[in-house]
């Protein structure tokens, strides 16, 4: 594989040109075509767990299906992405999500779009919430917030997305990355009178020293403050008065 | 013990080694793998070591691993000077006394060895060595010589060549049998492209189920970018009914180890893991100690035999997640995270182990390196049959009569497995089918029994080859009850990442719950082709990707079956509860009254010597009215 270097290849019949390595959904996205995704995002590394991007590619001599927003990009390959097999994936996932997830607005817009209906002999589920187990959340609070409050647990069918043990999280800062991350708007944060409920758990909010208006969990700018070595002090003003 | 630098060193641990194999005094093996601990051979090794210290006898005594045949085990072998060495099955406590008596007076009489053995295999040697000079005792005669014996006629053995031969505590066997000759060879003779070709040479494919072959994947790796390389083992082995990786762990770790560090030096690599599920006890303890051992004759460490080369091997215990076995998800698992899989876009020869190139091969390919550099890649390929050299464990289970392990050249017919080393189907029934491949395998049907046991032909055929695993069906088999059973047990070990496998195969799980338990719908079998597609395309890794074959295959060889189950609601093997219904013969029933003793919820009633009546309303269809009537008077439709 050329790393680095441009390659010349074709996406739905049209010649593109990209670095190699890049990933192909990414360059897709570049040239106007549509790809539907659910748990690719830019601020976290991809997991490849919805598989909803999923496109063919030809490869030399070998044709098959593979996830989009990994796959680098090489000279030659020739790709199609809504041949009839991605669209049987697509489908079944949208189907099988549709199923696990019925209140979610967002899977229900997109199966519109796609013109996928639900599947009638998939028994419907009553406690997933509208969680997709996409990770999006997870991955946030590890690599981006840095906490890892919350992570996930069991396996297959019975995964699940939350704190250690499903206790009241202890290491939470009450930052909501998480549920601004959430594509189905699973998680739940509530912000009330100076309190933020989230994952079990009410933090007290810090009051815009300028303005007065309630802007950050308070033990998110002890986060901050200890992290960046910023002292707290420095952090009571709010974004707009700063 | 003190190093080995040298081949002088190294003779003089062979030597050591045949002493203790064919020692000028008597030696009594007993067979202590798990499937020998599990039929009770500890019980008979205490009741032997009580037994010989009662009489004082000056006997060896010690352990072995299992040879292959576990349903005639616990097995107690003997060698005697001047004679052939004899194996004893079936031994209870009870029958020590007895064999104790044989080996004192040096003669069979009374309680019969099941085989015995002229002459000892050294494969790495290619040599022959006879356990007695001169002619054969009279007493010994009418025993059949082991390879006269319908289980082992047809193997040919070299990944599990010293399993149950030698005592896999000691390293001085193992080195007799012509172990660590290799490594030698390799590290002093060799240059490691050399290695390389004659394993690309041999036509060695990975063992683990995927058939890729295994030199290549060494030419890419040790081509691969990076001063840190790493080889790994896969030894979790998570299929139900598999047990070949473990036998050979148990039974000879040398082997793995000593094919490892071949490797290892062929791919420029510095560190090498076994992964091994903590489910194996004693594969953990036999191969701990085998690599502390290696250590201390300096095989592992700096400097091996004055080469130069550096290389050491740790144990990395999983719990015994079955996605664990994809490459991926192992290394996952060794970096210390849970173990998922991850998109192998970029190959794990290059970015796989903390990102550095990784070699992996499963345990049986690792054990086949040593032979293949001592013997040749030309000797190597010249078994087996096209595009598959070599031979192939397997776990032969389910419904045969010869339960046990087994090695055979690839390209063995099908039958041969079964009716020749399984010695067929036990009850006189009819033989109906063979999963291979493990859970994500497929069913191999009666009518393509003539077919060649290979990767190419299994995949073809639409199962594979997987790691090993056989289990044969018979006639009271339901194929869509099989399914079920493999998809429950894939769903359980659906890691849960990536969407198609956790939830479509759940999904599939409960259509076919439904089928089996009488509420299938028209459109169900169609909805579970569709979905196997899908899942086959769209999953993350090897598990997902192959989940629907248990389906698949059985749906290409008996729609009938599903249509059966979904249409008429029935189960035409009377497997299904829901969908089968007990009733008495008025023909066969002569009244006997076994079955209305032997039924549980008592809904059997009638007098004497009169056709009995099954209550329906109370069967709970266990079946035990069939199995118990002697008169085949109990009707299931």
């Amino acid at each position: 594989m050329k790393v680095g270097k441009m390659v010349s290849f074709v996406i739905d019949g049209k010649n593109v040109q990209a670095e190699g390595g890049a990933m192909l959904l990414n360059v897709a996205r570049q040239n106007g075509i549509v790809i539907p995704t659910l748990c690719a995002h830019d601020t976290v590394a991809r997991s490849g767990a919805c598989r909803l991007c999923v496109v063919e590619v030809t490869k030399g001599k070998r044709t098959r299906i593979v996830t989009s927003c990994l796959y680098p990009v090489d000279e030659g390959i020739v790709v199609s992405t809504k041949t009839e097999r991605v669209m049987n994936v697509r489908s079944l996932v949208m189907q099988l999500l549709m199923a696990r997830c019925p209140e979610s607005q967002l899977l229900k817009d997109m199966a519109k779009e796609m013109g996928i209906e639900p599947q009638p002999s998939f028994r419907v589920e009553t406690d997933k919430g509208k969680c997709i187990l996409c990770r999006l959340c997870v991955k946030t609070c590890e690599d981006v917030v840095g906490v890892s409050a919350i992570g996930l647990s069991r396996r297959g069918k019975d995964k699940i997305v939350g704190p250690p043990f499903m206790e009241d999280s202890v290491t939470c800062v009450g930052c909501g990355a998480c549920a601004y991350v959430c594509p189905t708007d699973h998680i739940v944060m509530e912000s009330t009178d100076g309190r933020r409920k989230i994952w079990g758990r009410a933090f007290r909010m810090k009051a815009c020293d300028t303005c007065g208006r309630y802007f950050a969990p308070v033990d998110q700018l002890k986060w901050i403050s200890k992290k960046t070595g910023t002292p707290l002090s420095e952090l009571s003003v709010c974004l707009s008065c700063k | 013990m003190s190093t080995i630098k040298t081949l002088e060193d190294l003779n003089k641990a062979a030597k050591r080694g045949l002493e203790s194999i064919i020692p000028s005094k008597t030696k009594i093996m007993v067979g202590m793998s798990t499937s020998g601990l599990a039929s009770g051979a500890q019980e008979v090794y205490d009741a032997l070591a009580a037994e010989i210290k009662k009489r004082k006898l000056d006997v060896v005594l010690c352990k072995t691993s299992a040879m292959g045949m576990d349903c005639i085990e616990p097995l107690v072998e003997v060698i005697q000077p001047n004679r052939p060495r004899l194996a004893y099955s079936r031994m209870t406590a009870k029958k020590v006394p007895e064999v104790i008596n044989q080996v004192a007076k040096g003669v069979v009489d009374g309680f019969k060895p099941t085989y015995r053995m002229d002459e000892e295999d050294y494969l790495c040697l290619n040599e022959k060595k006879p356990y007695f000079k001169g002619p054969l005792p009279n007493d010994v005669k009418d025993i059949p010589t082991i390879s006269n014996v319908d289980f082992y006629k047809k193997q040919v053995k070299i990944a599990t060549r010293n399993c149950g031969m030698i005592n896999f505590e000691s390293i001085d066997e193992y080195v007799a049998k012509g172990g660590y000759f290799s490594l030698y060879k390799a590290l002093t003779q060799m240059k490691p492209e050399q290695i390389i070709d004659e394993i690309i040479a041999s036509g060695l494919r990975g063992r683990g189920g995927g058939g890729f072959p295994a030199g290549v994947k060494w030419q890419t790796c040790r081509r691969a970018h990076g001063d840190i390389k790493y080889v790994l083992c896969n030894g979790d082995e998570g299929d139900p009914g598999a047990y070949m990786d473990r036998s050979v762990m148990e039974g000879d770790p040398h082997s793995i180890i000593e094919g490892m560090i071949i490797g290892a030096f062929a791919i420029g690599a510095t560190d090498g893991f076994i992964y091994v599920r903590n489910e194996y006890p004693l594969a953990v303890a036999n191969l701990q100690r085998a690599l502390d051992q290696a250590r201390a004759y300096g095989f592992l460490g700096n400097n091996i035999f004055n080469s130069g080369f550096n290389f050491d091997i740790k144990i990395g215990k999983g719990a015994g997640a079955f996605v664990c076995g994809e490459s991926t998800a192992l290394m996952t698992s060794l970096e210390g995270k849970a173990g998922e899989p991850r998109a192998k876009y970029i190959h794990t020869v290059e970015y796989g182990l903390w990102n550095r190139p990784s070699n992996l091969n499963n345990v049986e390919t690792w054990a086949n390196v040593p032979a293949i550099i001592s013997r040749g890649a030309k000797w190597f390929s010249s078994i087996g049959c096209k595009n598959n050299s070599g031979t192939k464990v397997f776990s032969l289970v389910g419904k045969v009569n010869n339960i046990g392990l087994v090695e055979v050249p690839m390209g063995i017919p099908l039958k041969d497995i079964i009716y020749e080393i399984g010695g067929g189907i036990p009850g006189g029934k009819k033989f109906k089918a063979v999963q291979t491949g493990g859970p994500s395998g497929g069913c191999i049907p009666k009518s393509l029994e003539d077919i060649s046991v290979d990767f190419d032909a299994l995949w073809e055929a639409g199962s594979m080859m997987g790691s090993g695993g056989m289990i044969v069906m018979d006639e009271t088999t339901c194929m869509v009850d099989i399914a079920r059973y493999f998809i429950d047990f894939l769903e359980f070990e659906s890691c849960g990442k990536c969407v198609p496998c956790r939830e479509g195969v759940m999904r599939m799980n409960e259509i076919l719950h439904d089928i089996c338990g009488g509420k299938g719908r028209p459109g169900d079998i169609e909805l579970l082709e569709s979905m196997s597609k899908g899942i086959v395309d769209g999953a993350l890794c090897a598990l997902g990707s192959t989940a629907p074959n248990p389906v698949l295959s059985t749906l290409k060889y008996f729609r009938d079956e599903y249509t059966a189950h979904v249409r008429d609601k029935k189960c035409p093997a009377g497997v299904c509860k829901a969908l089968i219904r007990f009733s008495v013969s008025d023909e066969k029933c002569t009244g006997c009254g076994v079955c209305l003793k032997k039924c549980p919820t008592e809904c059997i009633s009638g007098e004497k010597k009169k056709t009995h009546v099954i209550d329906q309303t109370e069967c709970i269809k266990c079946g035990v009215c069939k199995e118990s009537c002697k008169f085949d008077a109990i009707i299931v439709e």
